[in-house]
């Protein structure tokens, strides 16, 4: 199941540590921006209130990674989803694909690359926490296994009845995603996408893609046949036609007479 | 240097005297030419409109899904003339395949400037992901131009008089054909499949899992309607005449495309319970009227009367519509079925257009130039301004 984040957003107090840490931690440039680009991976948005972390929910069968033609984007056994900037050749797929809309772009660059968080995944490597969640003093970003984090969800959720809503994000949208969040108010509410199926929409695109293999060898022969059909006939009519005369015309020769 | 010996209407063929297009042509080239160096030099960001929220705009929309589309009258044509063997449409598939190829050729322009780094264009062939919609497309892309280039290629070879190469391909034709029905049936089918992949995106007047199946049908009624309009457009530039016997019943099939394929989005809308979003005079559901109304049903219902298809005018209109729905369905599956959803409105820069424009003039340019060197109609090389013999 891999590592994961649990992002509480009943405790987040809006200082932006998080997003600070993390432009330190991935060397980008520019201070941080209120919406996600290609240079702020994660930022804290205020909502109803609340204060709400942005950045890559990191899901379990990733979108963006189905859809990238030079796989690019990968999901590793530790829970990242990390991306391989010298393979990228900039067709943007990903971002058209995203449920969650992470993925950015360097529009303003002449050799761009695809920005977003990559769940620190050289930190973790290192048996470290991702920069966001040793920055954060709230504790409302925790890092840890995945399982743990949805235990612990659960429990926080059950402890304090009313306190918050009976959903964990990130529990089955897309199929799953290890970055969970919780809070007192919908998500939806929140700026997160709610009409998310719970399967993730890679496999819409895999009955399709999987199919092809069959569907070339059937319709190669089919085509093939027909085309057999059609020249043999041929064939038939004009040995018919220098045989025996004026014996069997009239029937269909599959072509038209042109005079 | 007196050359007796070349035939009239080669020797028409050198004849060219630039007028009002030919001018158009040179604007739209050099405005294309600059907006390319812009685009290299200071990125997307400086030529386009598009953002984080809207990365795929009208290069994509128009110069891929419809360059791609447009050219899909060269798999049907060839694929009834070779396959099901109805020899007498036989002068018209050599401009068809031309234009396929032409079409391709665009789509693969518009990816080197549409390509955040278009010179690693080569890592789709390296770099596997079986899982992704857009490596089928790659993959078709690469495929079927180098099909429809051998196709196209006796043609060349016989203008420089090798004839062995040219006969060698034309044993190899069936092969060849198939090879390029089962691209283009791939293909065709795979830009729709792109929007599988965002069901909580597109709106639901155009999201369907039969989105291949929907772009397969339609570009098969589009690829015809561009048939009829590439002779219609060849009879005005190059005084040729209109193959009326071969359009009209070409019409017909047209029909037929059409036909099922709307039927298909009319089911797709009801599954999607959406048919009351046409007429809730939404934006979405005044685009789909616009669409459906103009490009689906009229052609369908005009092409129908057999005294409207034999009309050339009136088949010239039936034909153009069609097109022109297809291109509006493109549009309206990329981008305004997708901008709700977005959460902005994408409206292509001008420099966007520029570029798309610009394309299209060069495709038409490459196409005038080809016919008047190259025997791609019947009767030879055309000229511009000559009245040719009649084909009996």
């Amino acid at each position: 199941m891999g590592m994961g984040l649990l992002f509480d957003a009943t405790r987040c107090i809006g200082c932006g540590a998080c997003s600070s840490a993390c432009k330190e931690q991935n060397k980008l440039p520019g201070k941080v921006e209120e919406v996600l680009t290609a240079y702020t991976w994660t930022t804290v948005q205020e909502r109803e209130g609340l204060n709400v972390r942005r950045l890559c929910m990191h899901c379990e069968v990733p979108t963006c990674a189905s859809v990238c033609p030079v796989g690019a984007l990968k999901k590793t056994p530790e829970g990242p989803v990390v991306y391989d900037a010298e393979r990228c050749m900039g067709c943007r797929y990903c971002m058209m694909a995203c449920p969650f809309e992470i993925p950015k772009y360097q529009w303003d660059r002449p050799v761009p690359v695809v920005g977003k968080c990559i769940m620190c995944a050289g930190r973790l490597k290192e048996g470290k926490p991702t920069a966001c969640a040793e920055a954060c003093p709230a504790e409302a970003t925790i890092f840890g296994k995945k399982e743990d984090l949805i235990w612990e969800a659960r429990t926080r959720i059950r402890q304090k009845p009313g306190a918050y809503v009976d959903h964990i994000y990130g529990l089955t949208e897309a199929g799953g995603t290890s970055v969970l969040m919780i809070s007192n108010v919908p998500f939806d509410k929140l700026g997160l996408k709610s009409n998310l199926p719970g399967e993730p929409p890679a496999m819409k695109t895999w009955q399709v893609l999987s199919n092809i293999p069959d569907f070339v060898a059937v319709w190669a022969v089919f085509l093939y046949g027909v085309h057999w059909i059609t020249a043999r006939r041929e064939e038939v009519a004009k040995a018919a036609a220098n045989g025996n005369g004026n014996g069997r015309n009239g029937q269909g020769h599959g072509r038209e007479d042109r005079s | 240097m007196n050359t007796t010996l070349t035939t009239p209407a080669t020797l028409a063929g050198r004849r060219f005297r630039p007028g009002f297009w030919t001018a158009v042509f040179g604007v739209l080239f050099l405005a294309f030419c600059t907006v390319s160096v812009i685009r290299y030099t200071k990125g997307l960001g400086a030529v386009t409109n598009l953002s984080d929220q809207f990365p795929w705009g009208l290069w994509i929309g128009f110069d891929l899904l419809c360059g791609v589309g447009l050219a899909a009258g060269a798999f049907t044509l060839t694929a009834v003339v070779h396959l099901f063997n109805l020899r007498r449409y036989e002068p018209i598939v050599r401009p068809t395949i031309l234009t396929g190829f032409l079409g391709y050729a665009f789509v693969i322009v518009a990816l080197l400037l549409d390509l955040g780094q278009p010179w690693r264009i080569w890592h789709a062939i390296v770099y596997w992901n079986t899982h992704s919609v857009m490596f089928e497309v790659a993959w078709c892309v690469m495929l079927y131009t180098t099909v429809l280039a051998v196709e196209f290629s006796p043609v060349v070879f016989e203008y420089f008089g090798f004839h062995a190469p040219a006969k060698f391909i034309h044993q190899l034709i069936t092969p060849l054909v198939i090879l390029g029905v089962i691209l283009s049936t791939l293909h065709q089918s795979s830009l729709g499949s792109l929007y599988l992949i965002v069901p909580s995106k597109l709106h639901p007047l155009w999201y369907s899992p039969m989105l291949p199946l929907h772009f397969y049908i339609s570009a098969i009624g589009a690829g015809i309607g561009m048939i009829v309009l590439e002779s219609y457009l060849s009879k005005r530039a190059f005084h040729r005449h209109l193959e009326m016997d071969l359009l009209e019943p070409l019409a017909r099939g047209m029909v037929v495309a059409l036909g099922i394929y709307g039927l298909m989005r009319l089911q797709g809308i009801a599954r999607n319970h959406a048919f009351g979003t046409i007429f809730d005079l939404s934006y979405e559901g005044r685009m789909f009227l616009l669409e459906f109304a103009l490009g689906v049903v009229l052609p369908v219902v005009l092409m129908s009367f057999r005294r409207l298809r034999t009309n050339p005018d009136w088949l010239v209109a039936g034909a153009f519509l069609a097109v022109l729905g297809f291109v509006m369905n493109r549009l309206n599956v990329s981008i305004t079925g997708m901008e709700a959803a977005s959460g902005t409105r994408y409206l292509p820069s001008a420099m966007e257009i520029t570029v798309s424009l610009g394309l299209v003039a060069i495709g038409m340019a490459v196409f005038a130039f080809a016919v008047r060197t190259f025997s791609v109609f019947p009767e030879g090389p055309v000229a511009g301004s000559k009245e040719l013999p009649r084909r009996g």
